[in-house]
């Protein structure tokens, strides 16, 4: 497979995964509630692509993408959604508490941070050379333990890339009235280089993550990468108070399945649909078919 | 290590630290002013960052981002210990205790531990004021995956002393997260030997799996079947102590002291054996009074003897804020006078 059908497959494996799980929500098969990262998987393959094997992720409570795109098995992630045994913890996480070899993600913003400044430093005194990945929004840019810790990241020269998803929104608040002054400031401000990129397209954001994996992994020092991203779903099952209108047009301009479906040849393109859409319709019906859940 | 004989409390957690960054290089100890020739505020970590260098990291004052870190250390495979200078800022490191490091173990179905002791000395007596004197552990009990220790002044077997012990086992063979509550005062208690307390019968009751958590009995030897039994912790134990002895040879009234080092969770098997024979169980702690220690070890003896518990009190701190002048202060925590002049109502 070409390089460009490869992205596109690990966008849409997200995709389809998370508008099954959306279409699927309604019959009751799932317990509790979800956040989906439509229209941020550009993100999460972007960054994850460039992932050595003994490197760490943290994530947060949109972190389906991230969990799919770091290799996790769409399956077991079903199955953990479902609340079942064969879920990635036995359905005792959930949707935001996943883990699996080095991922890691947890629903109390901020913390994450923390524990992904002390993997950094356990990963450092290691010396193995492997680095940590941590993603956050900016709504979690309100919380003060992240301070702290971006002051222990820059001070002790920790191994890590803070990947901020700027999608200008937290939950139903928008950045206007939640983050002042500017976002890139904030980490410079703690000594630490930042590069900002305003793209929902996964061949700008690839190259660029992979320059700063490439420092942190080298230097030896953190990184940040601030995103000005889109989340084109609501913020979990259904609480979007944005019009259709802004939605609409969010969707025509930033949806990154779009700006990638049009790099492919309609052959490739189908074929990697037909591919995605039997590897993700296999995985939905295999975890349901397990034992355990709501029914 | 050294053959140095620890004399107090404080001497005995500084060997128990030594021990531990010696035999385990994964050891970390992070906090506030570690660093020689300052040692920290109470001088617990003094030697600590000229021995093991690498193992000790003096940090900003971010006691949440500190506790954070070590919990991601922890899952990493480390085995981080994270000094908070007061006890009191604890409140700013329960999201971390409660929502992150407790939770790691259960909410990833058992695929990861966060073995970090966070250390901390509570407790008022040295004029410290409102926000520098509390005893605050009974926000912290209860809390499912966190264990709660406090060591209790003696000497013991091992050559590091019994709370130097504790602690250093706590941090080398602990599997989850472990709140290590030290007191102010009690950094100053000698140790007992056991010649010391020729005069007692101290028996041990070994708790815990991965290491021990001694849960201790102590009577006067040559004294009838005491008519009451007495509970405590940490530093309130030795005024209990002080106040049995008091009691014995003042009013012939016996007591018999019960000492957990593992506060929580609550496993009280010796301390219901004890009251079945006495029938009468008072508590002493120094936080305050409501929805303490002691209301949950009276109301667990209580549904485990029923009727057998004839006779129950709590001693605590007054509710309210705890003064500088030492009067006042004297006032607002429970002390030796308080606790027998409890016991004499009780018997
Ligand atoms: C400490 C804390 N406060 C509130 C919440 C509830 N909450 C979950 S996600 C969220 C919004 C987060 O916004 P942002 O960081 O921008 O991430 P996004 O959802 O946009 O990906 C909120 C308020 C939480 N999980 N944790
Ligand atoms: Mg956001």
């Amino acid at each position: 497979m070409d390089h460009n059908a490869q992205l596109y497959r690990g966008l849409l494996a997200i995709r389809r995964f998370e508008t099954l799980l959306m279409a699927q929500f309604k019959t009751g098969i799932f317990p509790g509630t979800t956040h989906t990262s439509l229209g941020q998987e550009a993100n999460a393959v972007g960054v994850l692509t460039h992932l050595a094997e003994d490197d760490v992720v943290v994530s947060n409570h949109r972190c389906h993408g991230h969990f799919l795109a770091y290799g996790g098995n769409p399956q077991a992630l079903f199955a953990e959604l479902m609340g079942k045994p064969s879920g990635v913890c036995g359905g005792v996480g959930g949707s935001q508490h996943l883990h699996w070899r080095n991922f890691y993600s947890s629903g109390v913003q901020g913390g994450t941070v923390a524990m992904a400044a002390g993997m950094a430093l356990a990963e450092k005194r290691a010396g193995r050379g492997a680095i940590v990945i941590d993603f956050m929004g900016d709504g979690t840019l309100g919380e003060g333990i992240v301070y702290e810790c971006l002051n222990m990241i820059s001070l002790w020269q920790l191994p890590i890339l803070l990947v901020l998803e700027n999608n200008q929104i937290a939950q139903t608040t928008p950045a206007s009235l939640a983050v002042a002054g500017s976002i890139q400031q904030r980490f410079a401000a703690f000594g630490i280089q930042t590069v900002e990129l305003d793209s929902s397209d996964v061949l700008e954001i690839l190259p660029l993550a992979g320059d700063l994996i490439r420092q942190v992994r080298s230097q030896r020092e953190p990184r940040a990468l601030i995103v000005t991203t889109a989340r084109l779903g609501s913020h979990s099952k259904g609480d979007d108070t944005r019009s259709p209108r802004e939605l609409e047009r969010l969707w025509q301009a930033r949806d990154p399945l779009t700006i990638q479906a049009g790099r492919l040849s309609e052959d490739t393109r189908k074929a990697v649909e037909a591919d995605v859409e039997a590897a993700i319709q296999g995985a939905f019906a295999a975890a349901l078919a397990a034992e355990g859940g709501m029914r | 290590m050294s053959d140095h004989v620890p004399r107090t409390v404080l001497d005995s957690l500084n060997l128990g630290l030594h021990q531990a960054m010696h035999d385990d290089p994964d050891v970390v100890l992070l906090g506030e002013d570690l660093l020689d020739p300052y040692g920290g505020a109470f001088k617990v970590a003094r030697g600590l960052s000229s021995a093991f260098p690498k193992q000790v990291l003096t940090t900003p004052i971010s006691e949440a981002g500190i506790t954070g870190i070590a919990g991601g250390m922890a899952l990493r495979g480390l085995r981080p210990v994270v000094e908070i200078m007061f006890g009191d800022f604890t409140t700013l490191i329960a999201d971390q205790v409660i929502n992150h490091l407790a939770k790691f173990n259960g909410m990833y179905h058992g695929q990861a531990q966060a073995p970090v002791v966070i250390r901390t000395p509570m407790g008022g007596r040295r004029g410290y004021g409102p926000t520098h004197s509390q005893t605050l552990e009974k926000y912290f009990l209860g809390v499912p995956g966190l264990t709660v220790l406090a060591p209790f002044n003696l000497l013991g077997e091992d050559p590091l002393g019994a709370p130097g012990q504790l602690l250093c086992e706590a941090i080398l063979r602990g599997d989850s997260p472990a709140l290590f509550v030290e007191h102010k005062l009690q950094y100053l208690l000698k140790l007992h030997a056991t010649q010391e307390l020729a005069e007692y019968s101290v028996s041990v009751h070994h708790m815990g799996v991965q290491f021990d958590r001694p849960f201790y009995a102590l009577r006067l030897k040559s004294a009838p079947a005491a008519q009451i039994t007495l509970a405590a912790y940490g530093y309130m134990a030795q005024l209990a102590l002080d106040a049995l002895h008091q009691l014995a040879y003042e009013d012939e009234i016996f007591c018999e002291l019960l000492v957990p080092t593992q506060l929580a969770p609550f496993e009280l098997a010796p301390l219901f054996e004890a009251v079945a024979r006495t029938g009468r169980l008072l508590t002493i702690e120094e936080g305050t009074f409501s929805l303490g220690w002691g209301a949950e070890v009276l109301a667990r003896t209580a549904e485990t003897l029923g009727s057998g518990l004839r006779t129950a009190g709590r001693l605590a701190a007054r509710e309210g804020v705890i003064p500088v002048a030492p009067n006042l202060e004297a006032e607002s925590l429970p002390g030796t006078a308080d606790i027998i002049r409890r016991v004499r109502e009780m018997v």
